[in-house]
């Protein structure tokens, strides 16, 4: 398979104009992934969660600091703000912490699914299988905080050929799994409307703090930078920045104030920018763009041709 | 137990290259050039613009970038096309506030898949050189050589369909096989960029000329290979214009080769480095702009 065929090349330069509420030029969303990572997974033959025989407890705790301190940390900061969070569930922590849940339900953050747990990839399922691990998540959340599921972010990123339509099967809006864009954009399946929403990898504190080696300050620097850019594209036609994050990377205590400086930034700009959560973003686009954007993209039909 | 005596025995010890794809020589005695207006600096800007098919091929490497996860690996495949859909724009707009030219290596396969693309990278004024049909169409040793001639043929082929007959080459990923040289070389084609072993063109035996490819200075080897910062890269760039400056004095005309790959400094959080560099490079007076061709044939000219 040459290419998933779920999106059409739509060129950057001269799109029909995006127009936020209020005539904002960015469309700015935070994304908390609040995961659970479990000590002793199911064994999947195409990636292993822990580098070391089970228990890794040096991994695990890593990653369960967030849980225990991260999140914490992070929704004071976001409140500080009143910045919503939109948050990237493993729909397990309903279960395994749903105070935590409540908590930042209750405060207005949005969920999404990101699968059952993050050790519990998507990897060599069919499609029935798939399927119901997404409806799953679809129900638990929503027999925990009342909320109707929007969006989805695969499990650690593991994707199948059917990932894509199942969601808009399913009736899913927004799907965080695609990064070929600053700009939401329909996606080419059947069934419920559905839009790649801009999430990112090359933003993510995963790929700052762990890939790239940055300091504290430095990951607030980019975010800068890829803030102040965004917005001056957003004068042209609305850009969307997503801020995807993990509290046990910038909610420990070398690296949350720092991090509370962007969202400062961002609410310093809010003349400018609507402050947001996915789910909304989805809800204006399909209302106010999605058909205009199918059309224009339409005229570019570039072909898979071998 | 004594070496194996095969050990110290290697048919091609001898003064000189251990191969006859090129002689051996020494920068700092070939004739000096004399680039237009007598600029000591000739500047070439070169993007890639690649289409990595998001099934990798199951050949002896993967060109730099593509797929790494289990398939489908739609994260890979999706920051790549972010290259080609929205970084490449930002790369266009920062050269031409600058008035920097640029060759591109397009991918054959984007003629098809983006051809408003291609058409705006050839509104822009950049040339347009030859870099396989894709990702996949990889170049290696003992590689079939019909494949290997069926590769290139098809590649151009599409070229030539389309209305442009590139002159230069480089190949997905720049490798090479023991044939590629002569295969390109019969096939028409002027200059390739997958050799790095040198800052000024030079002659093969049996193949096109070779440009200088300053891998060294990649945005991707600097950036995300070796990890360091954006300004660390550009300032780089900026000493090894000064550099290559000095040197002109006494040697004649340098080239200084910048390599752009949209879906790394075509990022929004590093397109402000970028355009800052190519105000810094432009508003030199040392400095000539020009495609890989016009330095290819500026060069030339000059060389028996």
């Amino acid at each position: 398979m040459k290419d998933p065929q779920i999106y059409g090349y739509w060129p950057y330069r001269d799109r029909p104009r995006i127009k936020w509420p209020g005539d904002k030029k960015l469309a700015f969303w935070v994304a908390p992934n609040i995961e659970y990572y479990e000590l002793h997974p199911p064994k999947n033959p195409h990636r292993s969660p822990w580098a070391r025989p089970n228990p890794d407890i040096v991994n695990y705790a890593y990653r369960d600091h967030g849980n225990r301190v991260g999140n914490w940390r992070l929704i004071e900061a976001m409140e500080k703000y009143s910045i919503p969070g939109t948050v990237s569930l493993s729909v397990a922590m309903c279960d395994h912490f749903p105070e935590m849940i409540d908590t930042v339900n209750n405060l207005g953050w949005e969920f999404f699914s990101h699968g059952v747990y993050n050790t519990r990839y998507a990897y060599g399922m069919d499609r029935a299988q798939e399927r119901q691990m997404l409806q799953y998540t679809v129900d638990r959340i929503k027999a925990q905080t009342g909320q109707q599921t929007r969006g989805y972010l695969a499990p650690a990123l593991t994707h199948t050929v059917h990932t894509i339509e199942l969601l808009a099967e399913l009736g899913f809006n927004y799907s965080c799994d695609l990064f070929q864009d600053d700009q939401p954009q329909p996606l080419n399946v059947p069934g419920n409307p559905l839009v790649s929403m801009p999430y990112s990898l090359e933003v993510n504190d995963h790929y700052a703090f762990n890939v790239f080696g940055l300091s504290p300050q430095q990951y607030t620097d980019v975010l800068k930078r890829q803030f102040d850019t965004l917005l001056e594209e957003g004068g042209t036609s609305g850009t969307v920045m997503c801020i995807p994050i993990h509290a046990y990377l910038v909610g420990r205590s070398h690296r949350i104030s720092p991090f509370e400086e962007i969202l400062r930034y961002a609410d310093e700009h809010k003349d400018d920018i609507w402050i947001t959560r996915a789910g909304d973003i989805a809800d204006h686009y399909l209302a106010n763009h999605y058909d205009d954007a199918r059309t224009h993209i339409a005229q570019f039909g570039g072909s898979d041709a071998t | 137990m004594p070496l194996d005596p095969n050990f110290l025995r290697y048919p091609m010890l001898r003064k000189g290259m251990d191969h006859d794809l090129y002689p051996a020589a020494n920068m700092f005695e070939q004739p000096g050039i004399a680039w237009p207006d007598s600029k000591p600096i000739a500047l070439m800007v070169t993007v890639a613009v690649e289409f990595f098919p998001l099934t990798p091929n199951d050949g002896p490497f993967r060109a730099a970038g593509h797929m790494a996860t289990p398939f489908p690996d739609l994260r890979t495949f999706t920051a790549r096309d972010y290259g080609n859909r929205v970084a490449i724009y930002r790369i266009m707009d920062a050269l031409a506030a600058a008035d920097i030219a640029a060759t591109a290596f397009v991918s054959s396969a984007l003629i098809d898949r983006t051809p408003q693309l291609v058409q705006d990278i050839r509104t822009a004024g950049w040339e347009i050189a030859a870099h396989g049909k894709d990702m996949n169409s990889i170049h290696y040793g003992d590689m079939p050589l019909d494949l290997e001639q069926h590769q290139i043929e098809s590649c151009l082929a599409a070229w030539s369909d389309y209305g442009v007959t590139p002159k230069g080459w480089m190949s997905p990923g720049r490798g090479q096989s023991e044939d590629t040289l002569g295969l390109l070389k019969r096939a028409g084609i002027e200059w390739t960029a997958d050799w790095g072993n040198d800052d000024m063109p030079y002659a093969m035996n049996d193949g096109p000329v070779a440009m200088p490819y300053t891998d060294e200075m990649e945005d991707r080897k600097c950036i995300t290979i070796l990890g360091q910062n954006e300004e660390v890269w550009s300032r780089q760039v900026v000493g090894a214009a000064d550099l290559l400056a000095k040197e002109a004095q006494s040697y004649g005309g340098r080239i200084l080769h910048l390599a752009l790959t949209p879906y790394i400094i075509g990022q929004p959080f590093r397109i402000k480095f970028l355009r800052d560099l190519l105000a810094e490079l432009a508003g030199r007076d040392d400095i000539w702009s020009a495609t890989a061709s016009e330095i290819h044939g500026c060069w030339q000219g000059q060389t028996a």
